[in-house]
């Protein structure tokens, strides 16, 4: 049943580490913010169609031309580590 | 002084020669290093930077080049710390962005600086905008000019108590759902949300990205239309940008507003409402039937349920913006044993309380066997809020209700509880989900503490002329645009 967040679990989908006070204190937050959440069950909504954006726009090209992009220089300039043109990260292949 | 003006008075001052780019500044500078050590708006500001440009803007004076070819010629607008310029430092509040700084400008970037503007600062937000106070940034609370031991509103809260401040003559913010208009109401100046669509996002790093919008905080509504003018239109960089070319606002002021039709929404009259706020907008509405205005009840049936549809919509599109804070392509990196360690402290590490609790709330609605209940309904939800707003605009022009249920509160009064701050935002917030504009102006102040109220106009998707036109009519007939903080007193 919604409204029983276990927060351990899903902040480590989304990929955040918490102390056990965070854990502690944004459960109690959380089940609180969804509790509140339920008042949207009180509208049947089954004939209806949901909105992902307000505006009506569909498949919006550009002309597929080549175009100058930022050097590799400058897209590395804020990289916390990187070495020969590429980003450094932790060794993902066993 | 200079940087207490409005951009049309100093736009008079350049043309004439009785002023130049390099002074008006300089004033702005002056104001800031005045003020700023207990008001928090800037982050920071690149002095040098700035001064150059306001030089080329006295030699492009010089040289004979007017306001009506580079309408912000020489004026100082500072910028909202979630938007990029180039060679800037670019933060969004947050730690987890650490020494980054902007390999490319926003479009509006862009576009201020062609038309002459002096673009400068960073201003302080609630980070990744995130937050109805400014109280949750890396980087310290912003205080209301107003009144210091109070919040400027938010998130974009730095925005809204540097033009109150006179720190600067303009600035940009973002809205996504009332972080212009409600920090602009709190701090008694205007604050202007354009229509989803109308201004492009290029560069505006992503909240809530269905929800999102650039706009202006000014002194005035004539410095909102002149700042939207140069703003606004398509952008092919931004696929969200809307294709119809923007019209002359500064030119649809003058309009008569008499004949108008003015909706006020029965269910937004409903609990919460502080009584000076209440008292503040039935003389508005007075106010409007003096100046022609017909005012028309209409229903907005689905009020009731826009706070939860919209935080389980913003906190899931955050959840997915906010991935891409993951230490590997730029900022703050905490090492770990493999790619999962680093990410989570990395994460952890470099996001405050707010943020965690939005991403995690958002990776939550979207989970498996929690999408139907929580995401896909609040998108439903969306639909019938949309729909209230549509069927509202068939038989008014625009909508009138106060920008925020009471005025500026106590830093730290509502830190602790999440939920009584999202529902502060009840007034704004469905503006975002319909994709409409709004629009907030002075209209009071609170007796003790004298506090600034504003009341907020709603208007149809690309209605921007008819609410600048109602809100300059409402404004040129009272004299709260023209009240400012006393500042004063305060020496660093």
């Amino acid at each position: 049943m919604p409204g029983n967040i276990d927060v351990q679990y899903v902040a480590r989908l989304a990929r955040i580490a918490l102390t056990p006070a965070e854990e502690e204190e944004f459960g109690a937050q959380l089940a609180h913010v969804l509790g509140y959440f339920e008042k949207l069950n009180e509208l049947d909504v089954s004939a209806i169609e949901p909105t992902a954006h307000a505006v009506p726009l569909v498949n919006v090209f550009r002309p597929d031309e080549v175009r100058p992009s930022m050097p590799n220089e400058e897209a590395l300039r804020n990289a916390p580590a990187s070495a020969n043109g590429l980003f450094l990260a932790p060794k993902i292949v066993e | 002084m200079l940087n207490e003006l409005t951009i049309s008075q100093l736009a008079g001052r350049l043309a004439r020669r009785e002023a130049t780019a390099s002074e008006v500044l300089a004033a702005c500078l002056e104001q800031i290093r005045r003020v700023d050590g207990e008001i928090h708006a800037f982050i920071s500001y690149d002095a040098a930077d700035a001064q150059a440009q306001a030089g080329a803007a006295d030699k492009a004076l010089a040289a004979g080049t007017t306001h009506r070819q580079k309408p912000l010629l020489g004026i100082p607008i500072a910028i909202k710390d979630v938007i990029a310029v180039r060679g800037q430092p670019l933060n969004c509040g947050s730690k987890i962005l650490g020494q980054f700084v902007s390999p490319y400008s926003a479009t509006v970037i862009e576009k201020l600086k062609e038309a002459g503007a002096v673009v400068f600062g960073r201003l302080n937000m609630d980070e990744f905008a995130m937050g109805s106070s400014t109280e949750n940034s890396a980087f310290g609370v912003t205080r209301n000019p107003w009144d210091l031991s109070r919040i400027p509103g938010g998130s974009s809260g730095g925005s809204a108590a540097a033009v109150a401040a006179s720190e600067c003559v303009a600035a940009l913010g973002s809205d996504t759902g009332g972080s212009i208009r409600q920090p602009a109401a709190l701090c008694g100046c205007v604050g202007l949300k354009p229509t989803y669509g109308r201004v492009s996002r290029y560069g505006l790093v992503a909240y809530a990205s269905s929800l999102d919008q650039i706009g202006t905080l000014t002194r005035d509504v004539r410095d909102a239309a002149t700042v939207l003018g140069v703003i606004s239109g398509h952008d092919r960089r931004d696929s969200t940008s809307l294709p119809q070319p923007a019209p002359d606002y500064a030119a649809a002021l003058e309009g008569p507003v008499k004949g108008l039709k003015l909706g006020l929404a029965k269910e937004y009259g409903l609990g919460g409402l502080d009584p000076e706020v209440g008292a503040a907008m039935q003389a508005a509405v007075k106010q409007f039937e003096s100046l022609g205005a017909e005012i028309v009840e209409v229903s907005l049936p689905h009020t009731e349920y826009a706070v939860a549809a919209y935080y389980i919509v913003a906190t899931a599109e955050a959840s997915a913006n906010l991935a891409r804070f993951d230490g590997v392509r730029y900022g703050r990196r905490v090492e770990g044993a493999d790619p999962t360690e680093l990410y989570r402290k990395t994460r952890g590490a470099g996001f405050g309380a707010e943020v965690k609790r939005r991403v995690i709330l958002g990776a939550y609605v979207l989970s498996s066997g929690y999408y139907d209940a929580y995401y896909l309904r609040a998108q439903k939800v969306r639909t019938l809020i949309r729909r209230d707003f549509l069927n509202a605009f068939e038989t008014v022009d625009a909508i009138l209700t106060p920008t925020s249920p009471t005025a500026a509160f106590k830093l730290g009064e509502k830190t602790g509880d999440p939920l009584q701050m999202y529902l502060s935002d009840i007034f704004t917030i469905s503006c975002n989900l319909a994709g409409i504009c709004g629009l907030s102006l002075p209209c009071g102040f609170t007796a003790h503490p004298k506090l600034p109220m504003g009341l907020q106009l709603l208007g149809k998707p690309l209605g921007e002329e008819t609410i600048l036109k109602l809100a300059r009519a409402y404004e040129q007939s009272t004299p709260w645009h023209k009240e400012r903080p006393r500042l004063s007193g305060l020496v660093i």
